[in-house]
């Protein structure tokens, strides 16, 4: 499954895209975040993936774009290639 | 087997009850302040319509933005799979489906068993949501149900720059007091609606068939319009708000058969 997490809004669209089918579960994303936005959870079908928290998704456009700059980010630090974003 | 789905909306709370594969009630209720309060009335409400009591019922899976919070639920799970899994159950065609609900739009793809395969969301953005629709009804001083028909009705479409509802409210305003038609405006409204709501189904990308959910597909109008942009024609169940309650009460079927 393809989850955009995120918004578009009149500035741009801000989506953080989580393939949940290459996601393994393993974390390494959420260790690296600097702002704890990313969680591990079951998904509806019982697989664990990454997720947006609930709480940060509708201000992902004021926390993510600042990651660009650094080396270690969410999706430089995965494997498996499961996660993009949009900016 | 007997089992119900709940989907506690931010405007309205929906429940519906499953006899193995027919369904036998449902209810609709504006959702309270009172989420939990308002779960219980609403199930009642499909209860009786069922002729049924809540020990009768086997398994219940609780949707919608108050999941949480529906003290009856053996399970809870995100409405985007629920909407899925009730649309593909209802038309088994339909790939792509756009939930409209009373505060956000989803575009959801999923596969023949209804499983999510991408989906997107707005819930920042109340542009062509219920809520949105309440308010335009509310400057324009016309009931919600016509809004859909008398948009249909239009000769051109005013020029509406913004979907944003506190914008497009003032923008309405200023239509109206320059003497703009009423069901023009309505036809610009729609058309920023709908352009919005593509660029979020085109986000997951429109594969045929195609389907709308929750209380906007009520909206002639504004289904006209997204049609047309998306180039298909969208299926729409006799009670589009109920969808996502179906889904829920397919997901307990499915547990209580894995068992």
């Amino acid at each position: 499954m393809i989850a955009h997490y995120g918004y578009a809004d009149g500035s741009g669209e801000y989506y953080l895209i989580v393939d949940t089918d290459r996601c393994d579960g393993c974390g390494r994303c959420v260790e690296v975040c600097p702002n704890d936005i990313l969680e591990l959870a079951p998904d509806d079908y019982g697989k664990t993936v990454v997720r947006v928290k609930d709480e940060f998704v509708n201000s992902i456009g004021y926390i993510c774009p600042a990651c660009k700059r650094r080396d270690e980010r969410c999706e430089s630090v995965c494997e498996h290639a499961a996660l993009s974003y949009t900016w | 087997m007997l089992v119900a789905g709940i989907d506690i909306g931010s405007l309205t709370a929906k429940a519906l009850i499953l006899e193995d594969s027919k369904i036998r009630a449902y209810a609709i209720i504006p959702t309270g302040v009172d989420s939990e309060g308002t779960s219980k009335k609403v199930m009642n409400s499909a209860l009786e319509r069922a002729e049924l009591s809540l020990e009768d019922l086997e398994y219940v899976v609780s949707t919608g933005y108050g999941r949480v919070i529906v003290p009856f639920a053996n399970k809870n799970i995100t409405e985007i799979s629920c909407h899925a899994k009730g649309a593909v159950f209802l038309f088994p065609s339909v790939r792509t489906i756009l939930d409209m609900g009373g505060q956000d739009c989803k575009a959801i793809r999923c596969d023949a068993s209804g499983k999510v395969q991408n989906f997107a969301m707005n819930d920042k953005c109340a542009a062509g949501t219920g809520r949105f629709f309440e308010i335009i009804a509310e400057t324009m001083e016309l009931p919600l149900e016509e809004l859909g028909g008398l948009s249909l009705e239009a000769m051109s479409a005013a020029k509406i720059s913004s979907a944003c509802v506190v914008f497009a409210k003032s923008e309405v305003l200023a239509l109206l007091r320059k003497g703009v038609d009423k069901k023009n405006i309505l036809a610009g409204i729609n058309e920023a609606v709908a352009l919005r709501v593509f660029a979020l189904l085109n986000r997951v990308g429109i594969e045929k068939d195609f389907a709308i959910t929750g209380g906007i597909a009520k909206n002639v109008g504004v289904v006209r319009k997204v049609e047309e942009k998306v180039g298909l024609k969208a299926l729409i169940a006799e009670e589009p708000q109920i969808v996502g309650a179906l889904g829920a009460a397919l997901f307990a079927k499915e547990a209580l058969e894995q068992v």
